[in-house]
């Protein structure tokens, strides 16, 4: 029973919410429920670890209402980080495609709000604003995880 | 009032004159003639079915057909279940024969020969003596063999023609020995069924058992009993759509009644052991052949192993009525008597209905192989649907034509639990834990079939030309398809047939009284009772529920559309990355290991520069029937270096011959003197 | 046979489960949360979950037939009428004598069918997947419900779920026995791995190649979507209050009681289904995933249990009956 004592005595590991963000964005649909897809469009992992991050016992986006989810059948959101790269150019078209609507795509770190550090790079194609229409950003190489859930509150207006 | 004599020769006149004529019409329509003559044997065994329910035909003996003995001919309530089953399946097949062969498919003997197999299998029931029984049971295998052997050109089919002739004779032999041993103790070698009844009596305990055991082997291999059922799953997939429809559907019931007539009839009720005996022979085939078929990936083989594991568990079904009868426990072996007729009614409907739709897609795409089929729903609409419903039966499953048959079953045994002492609470148990397998693996065998063989996408060019059947086919598929619904959700409509059988019985009603199977179907003295009407109505009624519930917010929801298949982002998928019958069962390949036995063979072929870089990796495997490797291979290799020795004494020399004489008259003498 | 608090007791059960499912879920899912020492998003999640799917679009494949469309309907259908039958608020229900104990088994597997056939129907390696996997697990488990079910049938002489639950009520002798016991202990493992949990199955994975029953959905948008995770969800509450009910019977309502009888009967089974959900949810906490080919290891296992149960159930009710 180690793992039950270790419960009792870690208790609660997440840190209380931050304030409420103010402006809510995103159709209102998705209010109180964020089903997450990640597409990974060539980032160099640093996004990804802090996406990890995020719902983590620490930050607990869950508690939100967002859940990392394994098909974009079943998402509302997309969480797309890196830049995109030419051989990944269809599969984040088709990722968007195969999301119902209402549905919103959120370019996570600089890298997929402009290219960042790789911009003008031989296989890169472009930010992902430039491939498929994105409905929010989060600024910051890599992001921390409470700004990347800053915005997905905004989205889910929890 | 007629006859069953008149009846048996107004069978052989039809079947007959339906031969005559299919083979003088022009080859044009000798296709419909056939199939019509079927049918009309099939009409003609369903009146008479009919007629024997009822107690209409009288025993009769007709001298001239048989030397020496006779012809005896009678039909009781138990023959009248039998004929209007085979008769229903002919009338099924024939129509669907009509079909099929206009396609080219069957030769004229072959055609030829069907109404005269249907009409062969019909008068097996009405047989009441020793000699009409072996005289029509033979001319049944016999055509039924010529029919297996209707695509004879092909080399797998002449072999499974080989292994059936060899293991029908091999039967039929058993049989006679059982019924001579049997015959010889009537007085005077009487050899008529009543005479046998009443001499069973005075059979001692040790030739009553031999009785028992060579019939049950003979009656069983017809049946598809394991261990002599390896005839089953080559011969019955290799036979034409409509003959493997009646041998699966019809021809296997005339086992079971063997088994009915002599072994529990005739022989009267028997030591506990017989149902034990019964009861593990009938788990054993049930189990073995449905992993069989959980693994198989031909259609057909598929099928006929499902032929077999039904088998088993009417087989199963039997032994627990046995067992409970000789416990003293006769409401409750009644049930278990019930479960068995009942189940073999549904198997004959979703089983003939099976193999027409199998037929069907095997005649269309040249394939039986489940790993090159797929998508055929939407090019042949009818033939998914009816093999979705054969399907459900053979499944098990609510809905389905063959849930009540083992409910019953199923009741039978939780109730024998508390019956018959210590030994029945070990072995029940394990019995309805054969049973639930059973039924488990028949679902996966049959989501394989299903899902596997006609949704998804086509997986080669034969099966991407697919196109619907003729209307005659899909015609007698609506038929079998009828009968499948009726019997799954109103069972009742046996009770006329089953209130007139179960009392002829030892293990039936003779002794008290039967389950009822109305709206409800309720088990005498003991709570349990489900209603499948009843149950189709409350899922319907849940399923409207279900789709209200989802019309909640359509009206705020963006409209519907249709999208590409989600790849994972990475393009179009192929039929190569489908996933197979082999892929789908390979768990339960995995699972069961050590009774399947897989050879599996894995080359991986590098190049020689580096042997991280492959040329070619090749992955095959096969499953063999275990049954036949253990246990007949052996003989078959015995009985052929007994061959080679004795080819060895064959010298030629009239000297050698001379004296094997002479050697073979002192032996004679020694041992005679 | 049809009784005004039999019809009451069967609308409440049905109303219940339908409502109460996706809050089980979340309850669950928020116990573990707390003790993995996150916050949790709080029960009512998955109903939030299940009203936004709703206002989602439906997206329909290409190549996929109208099993794709029927199943998920057929699966909520279907966990309908198990709830409708279950004895969960009365024993009384008209249903009861419909289905039995077997015929609910039956119904419960046309479901997990459904489900499989639109998985193999959308074509791809994973829908294929997760049909192969679901169904290999479903035929593995059938011994051990059958054999625990004859177990439990043996003392009540029937099949008849409202019989057993109402014999055990008035007898409450038989909960402790071995055969009880053992039964339970079989049962319980068969309710892991039917409704998808640690160790079967993780619901909560995003592994495409661990999956069991997510893998067959993957291609289920919307209304459909949430058709079939409230399906599951009803799945497990009526799993969980079969398994609950039948050996701790007290509370639930008998054949002929009133408004105040069918309410007792409602807040008995929250609380104890509740409480063993809680149970559940915290033991997953400990379990790690058990390889696939070691499932049936675990399912043999259970078997033993049941075939134990059956015989000792025998054993102990003695040869009369």
């Amino acid at each position: 029973m180690g793992l039950f004592s270790l419960i009792r005595r870690v208790g609660r590991v997440a840190e209380p919410a931050p304030p409420h963000p103010a402006a809510s964005a995103g159709p209102a649909a998705l209010r109180g429920s964020l089903q997450l897809r990640h597409v990974d469009a060539g980032s160099c992992n640093g996004c990804e670890i802090e996406i990890g991050g995020c719902f983590s016992p620490v930050y607990d986006a869950e508690r939100y209402g967002t859940r990392l989810v394994a098909s974009p059948r079943h998402a509302d959101g997309l969480l797309v980080t890196g830049v995109v790269t030419r051989n990944m150019e269809r599969a984040l078209r088709d990722t968007v495609a195969a999301t119902p609507e209402p549905r919103v795509v959120i370019a996570v770190g600089d890298c997929a709000r402009n290219q960042g550090e790789f911009a003008g790079g031989y296989g890169v194609v472009g930010a992902v604003g430039d491939v498929v229409d994105v409905d929010a950003e989060v600024a910051g190489c890599p992001p921390t995880p409470t700004e990347i859930i800053a915005v997905l509150r905004q989205v889910t207006g929890r | 009032m007629s006859t069953a004599a008149c009846f048996a020769g107004v069978l052989g006149g039809v079947s007959l004159s339906g031969a005559a004529a299919v083979a003088a019409v022009p080859t044009r329509v000798s296709a419909a003639a056939s199939g019509l003559a079927t049918a009309a044997v099939g009409v003609t065994g369903l009146v008479g079915g009919a007629l024997a329910v009822a107690g209409d035909l009288r025993p009769a003996w007709v001298g001239w057909l048989v030397p020496l003995s006779g012809a005896s001919f009678a039909a009781d309530a138990t023959s009248g279940l039998f004929l209007l089953v085979i008769g229903a399946v002919s009338v099924v097949a024939g129509l669907y024969t009509v079909g099929y062969a206009a396609h080219g498919h069957l030769g004229r003997a072959p055609l030829a020969v069907l109404p005269v197999f249907a009409g062969a299998m019909l008068v097996v029931p009405l047989a009441a003596a020793v000699t009409t029984l072996l005289l029509f049971w033979e001319i049944m295998a016999l055509t039924s063999l010529l029919l297996v052997l209707a695509e004879w050109r092909r080399e797998q089919v002449r072999a499974a023609a080989l292994s059936y002739a060899a293991m029908t004779q091999l039967g039929f032999v058993a049989i006679l020995l059982g019924l001579v041993v049997f015959a010889a103790a009537a007085p005077g070698h009487a050899e008529t069924f009543p005479a046998l009844r009443d001499a069973a009596v005075h059979l001692g305990p040790g030739p009553r058992a031999a009785v028992f055991l060579l019939t049950l082997a003979g009656f069983g291999s017809k049946a598809g009993l394991v261990p002599l059922h390896v005839w089953l799953p080559k011969a019955h997939p290799e036979a034409p759509g409509p003959v493997s429809a009646l041998m699966s559907a019809a021809m296997v019931n005339l086992g079971i009644y063997g088994i009915v007539r002599v072994d529990f009839v005739l022989l009267g009720p028997g030591p506990r052991w017989w149902g034990l005996v019964l009861l593990a022979v009938g788990a054993l085939t049930a189990v073995y052949s449905v992993l069989q078929a959980a693994v198989a990936t031909d259609l057909k083989r598929l099928l006929a192993y499902s032929t077999s594991e039904n088998m088993g568990l009417i087989c199963v079904a039997l032994g627990t009525a046995a067992v409970l009868a000789a416990a003293g426990r006769p409401a409750v072996a009644a049930v278990a008597t019930t479960a068995a007729l009942v189940h073999l009614v549904g198997h004959a409907a979703f089983k003939t209905l099976g193999f027409l739709a199998a037929g069907g897609v095997a005649a269309v795409t040249g394939q039986r192989d489940l790993d090159a089929l797929g998508g055929l729903a939407r090019p042949m609409p009818v033939t998914t649907v009816a093999f979705g419903i054969a399907a459900l039966g053979a499944a098990g499953l609510p809905l389905g034509c063959g849930f009540v048959g083992e409910w019953l079953l199923v009741q039978a045994l939780t109730h024998a639990v508390a019956a018959g002492g210590t030994l029945l609470a070990l072995v029940v148990p394990l019995a309805v834990g054969v049973v639930a397998l059973t039924t488990g693996l028949g679902v996966a065998a049959m989501v394989k079939a299903f899902g596997v063989g006609f949704l998804a996408r086509p997986r080669s060019e034969g099966a991407q030309r697919a196109g619907e059947v003729p209307a005659t086919m899909i015609a007698a598929m609506a038929l079998g398809a009828i009968s499948c619904g009726v019997l799954a959700v109103a069972p009742a409509v046996l009770v006329p047939v089953l209130s007139r059988v179960l009392p002829e019985l030892p293990t039936g009603t003779a002794h008290g009284p039967g389950p009822a199977l109305g709206t409800l179907v309720r088990l005498p003295g003991v709570g349990g009772s489900v209603s499948p009407a009843l149950l189709a109505v409350a899922v319907g009624a849940g399923v409207l529920l279900a789709l209200a519930a989802a019309r909640w917010g359509s009206r705020r929801r963006p409209a519907a559309r249709t999208a590409a298949l989600w790849t994972c982002g990475g393009g179009g998928l192929t039929s190569r990355m489908e996933y197979t019958a082999t892929s789908f069962a390979d768990p339960l390949r995995r699972v069961f290991d050590a009774v399947l036995r897989p050879d599996v063979e894995h080359v991986v072929i590098a190049y020689a520069q580096s042997p991280y870089l492959l040329e070619k990796v090749s992955y095959r495997s096969w499953v063999h029937d275990t049954v036949e490797v253990v246990l007949y291979r052996p003989v078959l290799r015995a009985v052929a270096a007994a061959a080679r020795g004795a080819r060895r004494a064959h010298t030629g020399s009239i000297h050698a011959y001379l004296a094997y004489g002479a050697a073979g008259l002192l032996v004679a003498l020694v041992v005679v003197l | 046979m049809l009784s005004v608090s039999g019809v009451a007791g069967m609308v409440t059960q049905v109303v219940g489960v339908a409502a109460g499912a996706p809050l089980l879920v979340g309850w669950m899912r928020q116990v573990r949360a707390r003790l993995e020492g996150r916050a949790g998003p709080g029960p009512a999640q998955p109903w939030r979950d299940l009203r936004k799917q709703l206002h989602k679009q439906n997206i329909t494949p290409d190549g996929t037939t109208v099993v794709f469309a029927a199943a998920p309907v057929v699966l909520a259908g279907t966990s309908l009428v198990i709830a409708a039958i279950v004895p969960g608020v009365t024993t009384g229900s008209p249903l009861d004598r419909v289905g039995d104990l077997f015929a609910v088994v039956g119904v419960l597997l046309l479901g997990t069918v459904a489900l499989a056939l639109a998985g193999l129907d959308t074509g791809t390696a994973f829908g294929g997947m997760g049909a192969s996997r679901v169904v290999t697990i479903a035929a593995l488990v059938e011994p051990t419900i059958l054999v625990a079910g004859v177990a439990l049938s043996v003392p009540a002489h029937s099949s008849n779920l409202g019989r057993i639950v109402a014999t055990t009520a008035a007898d409450p002798g038989l909960v402790a026995s071995p055969a009880a016991a053992l039964a339970f202990a079989a049962l319980a493992v068969v309710v892991v791995a039917e409704t998808g949990r640690l160790p079967v199955d993780n619901p909560a994975t995003h592994l495409e190649l661990t999956m069991v029953h997510e893998a067959m959905i993957l291609e289920y948008t919307g209304p459909r979507l949430a058709l079939i995770e409230w399906a599951a969800a009803m799945r497990l509450t009526v799993l969980l209050t079969l398994l609950v009910n039948l050996f701790v019977p007290w509370g639930v309502a008998g054949a002929g009681a009133g408004p105040a009888g069918l309410l007792v009967g409602l807040g008995a089974v929250a609380f104890k289904v509740a409480a063993l959900g809680t149970a559940l949810a915290a033991a997953e906490v400990f379990l790690a995933k058990l390889r696939l080919f070691r499932v049936p290891e675990l399912l043999a296992g259970s078997f033993l249990l049941g075939l134990l149960a059956a015989t000792t159930s025998y054993f102990l009710t003695g040869p009369a009956g």
